[in-house]
């Protein structure tokens, strides 16, 4: 708007739009704390997306999820199906199922957004799971965002739980196994077993309890407190500014991007509808959870390939592959087989929560980290990330060994015997083999700094030499492959002082020590080129 | 009567009396018996059993014995009756390619009904098992599709899937997908109890209970079956739909995500 038109309108009456926007200001004071923030800058790339997917899809569960109360009864009072599904009329089911067959059939769009409700928390569970693989394999998780990291890391294992008391709500055939096999889970705890089942159920599985106290809890507790933690979250990555990769002009001082306002506000009210838009696809084309094909849940039946959700996959994997060990233990029986897999669920879990605040004690470092790493540049954290991924992937393995047995014509023995030792060899390679991709990358990117891109120009010299011709990089690149910063090992320094006296050194610190020499020592890093390794190659004759 | 009371004591009464009985059963038997026909179909019985034992001979004898005996690479068939001949070989798993591996699978069947009639009546003269069914037992008639669905739920789903995709066993063996299979082999299996599936006799399945279940897998897994919601995704469950989520939802957001990256704003001087 350019500055007549305004000195023109003074006199006359202000459009509707401002004169409302004043009425609002006046009675809200929005307007001072919008304009701190309209202007806030955001990066580009693809990958910082990844965090909207999730939003939105979230706001997609929402939203379905409210209509689907709409219709939906949380009861296990036993009926007589009556309805337009032919292959169960006549059936004895709990109220709650027999309502989903209502939604299914019967309900206007009722299928449809039940299956959006579906897709989309399968979708924001994986949007998730990238989401927190990015922040992690570039270092985002570094000071100032290590709080934000957890509570990223809650919503993700809050969705998982979120998304378990859901598609255990209809109370079908495949989703009671899978609360029968929580309940299992549960037993297997010592001592504190027995009463948290008997708690939870309102006595012996299944009760007439679950399905109106998991429903409370899958539409009221778990979804509040992750709408807070959303906000949280949000608040934060605002506060902290967003990351962004190196790069010419960018540094730990700035963001370089768009403004929120207008340009990142268009994009992502824009990629909110292309996200709606996709699941929306994606539910009206396939079919998911379709419970009238497996029948209400009664305690004597069970199906075969009865498998949770993907986010539960993993958990089911564990229990799975994990020999049936038992002890007796005073009279009691110790349900090695179950409770090390449940303890095992809660590690593996953690071991990735923590991992910031392991890489900030090895590193010691205290600064502020708003530039993101390569992946190969931090080549330990890397190899971390990917054995982690192995361990999860395996269990995810494990858990399908049925499928994977039936459809690659293996025998299902033979596949969880490949998955028990892949669960100890799987992520040691993948560290490994991970490490050294790292260090082969950083080695070629240091390459690509002394002697330039490989033109593919072969020249051949007057005696007869061929040779290809490397191009020096440009200065952007040049930037961009040397900004990340590489730290030095850490010395404990003499054991003994100059008197000849012994130092304790606290064995923490001998660990740490250990640590960071295998992060940052010879096999952990390449050294980056230095100023006049690069100075004494350029300044000679041309090309190696 | 005082004659004949008279005479009972007679020597000759009881030649009398047995003669008499005698033309009595006699002649009711010459007079109920289809003594004609009878003769006729045994001939046409022995003569399908002669056949069925020279095919028998040819396809069959190698594993298991030239009389049904058994050998060490396949079970005696005394007893098994003729509708597991008829499931065995119409679905081609009899005569196997190989004794070997877990369980012998489905393939194309090589011989004419006909022909797997003549064997079902060799291997049936052998010794008395079940029978192959009437379509008056496998057919949708007076079927209770929704009981049916809960009788499969409560002895077929552990095994084969809750709509009867099938499922793994242990060591390679599985339990096969049911989808669009001959309502007549899935009444054979289920009395003959094939390879690794346990045997539903009549005395722990009904006649009717069969049937009933029969009903249900033409209604949730056949052709005509009415599934809505759209692709069915090998109607696996959540792997697969954990699988299409990963690859084509959030896949596709990914790809939307580029995309709307790859397009920034120009800066422009205003």
């Amino acid at each position: 708007m350019s500055t007549t038109e305004t000195t023109d309108r003074s006199r006359g009456k202000a459009p509707a739009g401002e004169r409302v926007a004043d009425w609002a200001d006046g009675r809200l004071g929005i307007y001072s704390l919008a304009k701190a923030n309209m202007r806030k800058i955001f990066p580009d790339h693809w990958s910082f997306m990844l965090g909207e997917v999730c939003l939105y899809s979230f706001i997609i569960i929402i939203l379905t999820g409210v209509y689907l109360t709409l219709f939906f009864h949380p009861s296990m009072n036993e009926v007589e199906y009556h309805g337009s599904y032919v292959p169960l009329q006549g059936q004895l089911m709990s109220e709650a199922f027999s309502s989903t067959l209502h939604i299914s059939f019967d309900v206007r769009g009722g299928l449809l957004i039940r299956q959006i409700h579906h897709w989309a928390a399968l979708i924001f569970l994986a949007g998730m799971f990238v989401h927190m693989m990015r922040v992690f394999f570039t270092g985002a998780f570094r000071k100032p965002r290590e709080i934000n990291w957890l509570f990223g890391f809650l919503l993700f294992v809050l969705g998982m739980f979120t998304g378990f008391t859901g598609y255990s709500l209809p109370d079908d055939l495949l989703s009671g196994t899978g609360v029968r096999f929580t309940e299992g889970a549960i037993l297997s705890m010592p001592i504190v077993g027995t009463y948290i089942s008997f708690f939870l159920f309102g006595g012996e599985f299944p009760g007439v309890d679950f399905v109106a106290r998991f429903y409370s809890i899958h539409i009221l507790l778990l979804p509040g407190i992750m709408l807070g933690l959303v906000v949280g979250h949000l608040i934060l990555v605002f506060y902290h500014k967003h990351t962004q990769f190196a790069g010419p002009g960018k540094n730990n001082k700035n963001v370089v991007g768009m403004p929120l306002l207008p340009v990142y506000m268009a994009k992502a009210g824009g990629f909110f509808f292309l996200v709606f838009g996709v699941i929306a696809v994606i539910a009206a084309v396939a079919q998911i959870n379709p419970i009238w094909a497996m029948g209400p849940y009664r305690p004597d039946q069970v199906s075969t390939g009865a498998q949770p959700d993907w986010y539960m996959g993993f958990a089911e994997g564990l229990v799975r592959y994990m020999p049936g060990w038992e002890i007796d233990f005073w009279g009691h029986t110790l349900v090695l087989g179950v409770f090390i897999p449940l303890v095992l669920f809660g590690l593996v879990l953690m071991a990735i929560a923590v991992y910031p605040f392991i890489e900030s004690w090895v590193t010691g470092d205290k600064r502020e980290h708003h530039i993101l790493d390569r992946p190969r540049n931090a080549p330990t954290r890397t190899a971390f990330g990917v054995a982690w991924v192995t361990v999860y992937m395996i269990g995810l393995v494990g858990g399908g060994n049925d499928l994977w047995a039936t459809h690659f014509h293996l025998s299902i023995n033979a596949v969880t015997w490949f998955v028990r030792i892949g669960f100890f060899v799987g992520p040691v390679l993948a560290f490994i083999i991970t490490k050294r991709i790292c260090l082969g990358l950083q080695r070629r990117d240091k390459d690509k700094v002394l002697h330039g891109r490989e033109s593919g120009i072969i020249k051949r010299l007057p005696h007869g030499e061929y040779i290809e011709v490397h191009e020096p990089l440009s200065q952007d690149a040049l930037h961009t492959l040397t900004a990340h910063e590489q730290y030095k090992p850490l010395e404990i320094g003499p054991t003994v002082d100059e008197n000849g006296v012994e130092r304790k050194v606290k064995g923490s610190e001998k660990l740490r020590a250990k640590l960071s020499k295998s992060y940052f020592g010879e096999d952990g890093q390449i050294p980056k080129p230095s100023v006049e390794e690069y100075k004494e190659i350029t300044s000679g004759h041309g090309h190696h | 009567m005082k004659k004949l009371s008279a005479r009972r004591r007679h020597p000759l009464a009881a030649v009398v009396v047995l003669l008499l009985a005698l033309a009595c059963t006699g002649g009711l038997y010459a007079v109920f018996a289809p003594a004609d026909k009878a003769q006729a179909e045994e001939t046409a019985q022995s003569l399908t059993i002669e056949e069925g034992k020279k095919l028998y001979t040819v396809g069959c004898a190698s594993c298991h014995g030239t009389d049904g005996q058994g050998t060490s690479d396949g079970p005696s068939l005394v007893g098994v009756g003729a509708a597991a001949v008829d499931f065995q070989v119409s679905t081609g798993r009899m005569p196997a390619a190989t004794s070997q591996g877990a369980q012998v699978p489905k393939k194309k069947n090589i011989y004419s009904q006909a022909e797997i009639d003549q064997l079902a009546a060799f291997i049936a003269s052998l010794g008395a098992g079940p029978s192959v069914p009437t379509e008056e037992q496998y057919g949708p008639e007076g079927a209770d599709i929704a009981k049916g669905g809960e009788l499969f739920r409560n002895n077929c789903a552990q095994c084969h899937n809750f709509t009867g995709k099938g499922g793994a066993l242990t060591k390679g063996k599985y339990a096969p997908s049911l989808e669009n299979v001959d309502p007549k082999h899935i009444y054979e299996a289920m009395q003959t109890g094939p390879q690794n599936m346990p045997s539903f006799p009549d005395t722990t399945l009904s006649e009717q209970n069969k049937k009933d279940i029969i009903a249900y897998l033409h209604a949730v897994n056949s052709d005509e079956t009415v599934n809505p919601g759209g692709l069915e995704l090998g109607g696996l469950g959540p792997v697969s739909e954990g699988l299409f989520a990963w690859i084509f939802g959030l896949g596709a957001l990914i790809a939307v995500a580029v995309w709307v990256a790859a397009r920034t704003a120009k800066a422009k001087k205003s």
